[in-house]
């Protein structure tokens, strides 16, 4: 098992930096899997993370000058691991002026990925700053659990308004309840809703539109869905809270499907990395 | 004792204190005849700090005569005499400091702009002398930096790290987060800096080494330092040793004096990059945690010693209130520094040694002679190392 790779551009180092930073709001550990063209900040949907899941995809050639993996067999060109993105956060974020940025896997007291920045000086030679984040490599067998997650059989998809407005809707709205009901339908509305004993707020969007999956997703109940009817899904406000509150990175799109009591998907699509985030109904 | 601080001193001057402040609790005010010096120790004797202002800083510098004047005072009040520095700044024209030898009571008058006199009158404490001793010429090594190449460096590690491990070797140091808990060390992350000699000042490295110290009260010194733009000095010998860190000009002498780490057992947090040069790491053993162990060898001049012989004049304003207490928790202090004294002579044979803080050694001073102070200083000798010598040379 071998990785190596290096970034020399202080635009794509930023770029990483924020899409880390993103990653470890949302997450305190999470799965890191690397394969030959991408890297992928992963966490499955189970009860550990509160039923909520992850998956960040980046195109490894839009970042790294050189990318160098060996996986763990030749037919299992790829290796998993465990971190967690805040010791990786942490690393990147003083190394911003770095002349050159080095990730590694390696094998200190326990297997790291081992992160060196060199940083310019008015001397001749260079400071080096070196990080050893401690990982944990997950075996091939659990590989399952890792997989990219199947887009849900939505009921209806539609596009986010701007992110900020909703994180201050949400804000307070978590002053106010715990739990929030988001609904929308094929007409381009979205609601926001939270119910109390004492009192219920609701917040309308509109003309937001709505994603033209054609024959990707599932075309089939969105065409015959009366335009009107909104699906809705009741969530724990605080998840939503966390997604809207890391995010770092300026989507150039952002969507949402929903799946009727169900599940709530959010897509943000950037030029270079996608994030998926999952956030399962509650009763 | 009536002095006056005139104009940007005022903001140095609380900026001594705020920096102060993160050492202790208790700020040691003492005038002597080369300056007014201004000190703290923490808690467990292990960070030291004094501030040496000279005459010169100030515009009026009179100092009671006969009899030398030693107090303390909770550093929170006199920190909210210097409240707000940027304030400090723009407002403050000079700082008058006064001692009421009557009331027991010094105070502070703010002289502001349109007229405006603040007055703060904060009760004291007698108390003993506070001095660390230690001698920076007789250390083996030694490097100077400006203030902004530590700060950076500083900057990579997170504000919570506790201890920090600087290693030197002929052309490189190297700045490590120290990992203490053994649980931990799986775990965390292990962040090294790496820079070349030629960043510093000054670089002189007597052989290979490595010490670790509290970053907590770095930090405090380096925002000073950087706050004036003057180049800070880094003494140190081998582990268990002092690490002394300077800030000097023509009118102040600032000097913080850290315990280090006894043990090469720093050295075990990296073993297998070979990009270091460095010696085969000791073997990992460690028996017990033994931070209780911060030894305090505080000493009073009320004690009977060598000291007394040779200043025949101390004062005997110099017997406090605090004399009792003091002398019961140098006794106990003394018993413990025995007892560890011979653990070490065994653990040397046989195992590396318990990790633990070596103390700040603390000699008794007379002031109202500083001719005598060096000597004084000059003649003890730096930390207790772990030879046998040791019983006598704890008392001094």
């Amino acid at each position: 098992m071998k990785f190596r790779a290096k970034m020399i551009d202080v635009g794509c180092l930023n770029h990483f930096t924020r899409v880390v930073n993103t990653i470890s709001k949302l997450t305190k550990t999470c799965i890191l899997r690397l394969t030959p063209n991408n890297l992928y900040f992963v966490l499955s949907g189970k009860v550990a993370s509160g039923g909520v899941g992850m998956w960040c995809e980046l195109s490894q050639a839009n970042f790294f000058d050189e990318y160098q993996l060996e996986g763990v067999a030749p037919d299992a060109n790829e290796i998993c691991l465990e971190v967690t993105p805040e010791n990786l956060s942490r690393a990147l974020r003083t190394s911003q002026n770095a002349k050159c940025v080095k990730i590694k896997l390696t094998k200190k007291h326990c297997p790291c990925l081992t992160l060196v920045a060199e940083l310019p000086t008015l001397s001749s030679v260079s400071r080096v700053v070196t990080h050893d984040i401690p990982v944990d490599v997950i075996p091939r067998r659990l590989w399952h659990d890792f997989k990219e997650p199947s887009m849900p059989d939505f009921d209806v998809s539609i596009y986010l308004p701007p992110l900020k407005t909703m994180k201050n809707v949400v804000d307070r709205m978590k002053n106010l309840s715990n739990f929030l009901v988001m609904e929308a339908n094929l007409n381009g509305e979205m609601n926001l809703k939270i119910e109390t004993d004492l009192v219920s707020v609701t917040t309308h969007f509109k003309d937001l539109g709505n994603p033209p999956w054609g024959d990707d997703g599932s075309p089939g109940r969105s065409q015959s869905r009366d335009p009107e009817v909104m699906a809705h899904t009741r969530v724990d406000i605080r998840k939503l809270q966390q997604f809207l509150m890391g995010q770092q990175v300026n989507p150039s799109k952002a969507m949402c499907n929903i799946v009727h009591k169900r599940i709530i998907h959010l897509i943000l699509l950037h030029e270079d990395v996608s994030l998926q985030y999952f956030i399962p109904a509650v009763a | 004792m009536d002095c006056v601080v005139t104009g940007g001193n005022v903001k140095v001057l609380a900026k001594a204190i705020h920096s102060l402040s993160r050492i202790g609790d208790e700020l040691y005010l003492e005038p002597q005849e080369d300056g007014l010096a201004l000190r703290s120790v923490n808690s467990s004797r292990s960070a030291y700090a004094c501030f040496l202002f000279s005459p010169l800083f100030f515009s009026r510098y009179t100092i009671p005569l006969g009899h030398a004047f030693r107090c303390k005072m909770a550093i929170k009040c006199v920190q909210a005499v210097f409240r707000s520095l940027s304030s400090l700044e723009k407002t403050v024209e000079k700082c008058h400091i006064e001692l009421d030898g009557e009331k027991s009571r010094l105070t502070f008058t703010l002289h502001c702009k349109h007229g405006l006199l603040k007055t703060h009158n904060l009760s004291f404490q007698d108390s003993e002398s506070l001095q660390a001793v230690f001698d920076k010429e007789s250390c083996a090594n030694m490097l100077r930096a400006q203030p902004r190449l530590l700060v950076d460096t500083v900057l990579h590690f997170p504000p919570s790290l506790e201890e920090v491990s600087v290693s030197v070797s002929g052309e490189r140091v190297w700045f490590r987060n120290h990992v203490d808990d053994e649980a931990e060390q799986s775990k965390a992350m292990l962040t090294e800096l790496c820079l070349s000699s030629d960043e510093f000042d000054h670089f002189a490295v007597g052989a290979q080494t490595s010490i670790t110290f509290c970053l907590k009260e770095l930090r405090g010194l380096l925002v000073f330092a950087e706050s004036t733009g003057l180049p800070v000095s880094v003494y140190f010998d081998e582990p268990g040793s002092p690490v002394v860190l300077s800030v000097t000009d023509s009118v102040l002498e600032v000097n913080f004096v850290l315990a280090t780490l006894s043990d090469d057992s720093n050295l075990c947090n990296h073993n297998n990059n070979t990009k270091r040069a460095r010696s085969p790491p000791p073997p990992d053993d460690f028996m017990t945690d033994d931070i209780d162990s911060y030894l305090i060898a505080m000493e009073t001049s009320e004690l009977a010693g060598p000291s007394d012989a040779l200043a025949p004049r101390c004062p005997s304003s110099n017997h406090t209130l605090t004399t009792q207490p003091s002398v019961d928790i140098h006794r106990r202090r003394l018993e413990r520094g025995e007892e560890e004294e011979e653990e070490e002579d065994t653990e040397d044979t046989e195992r590396p040694p318990n990790k633990k803080f070596r103390s700040l050694f603390f000699g008794s001073v007379c002031p109202s002679d500083s001719q005598l102070t060096n000597q004084t200083i000059k003649s003890q000798e730096v930390l207790a190392s772990d030879s046998e010598d040791d019983t006598q040379a704890s008392l001094p």
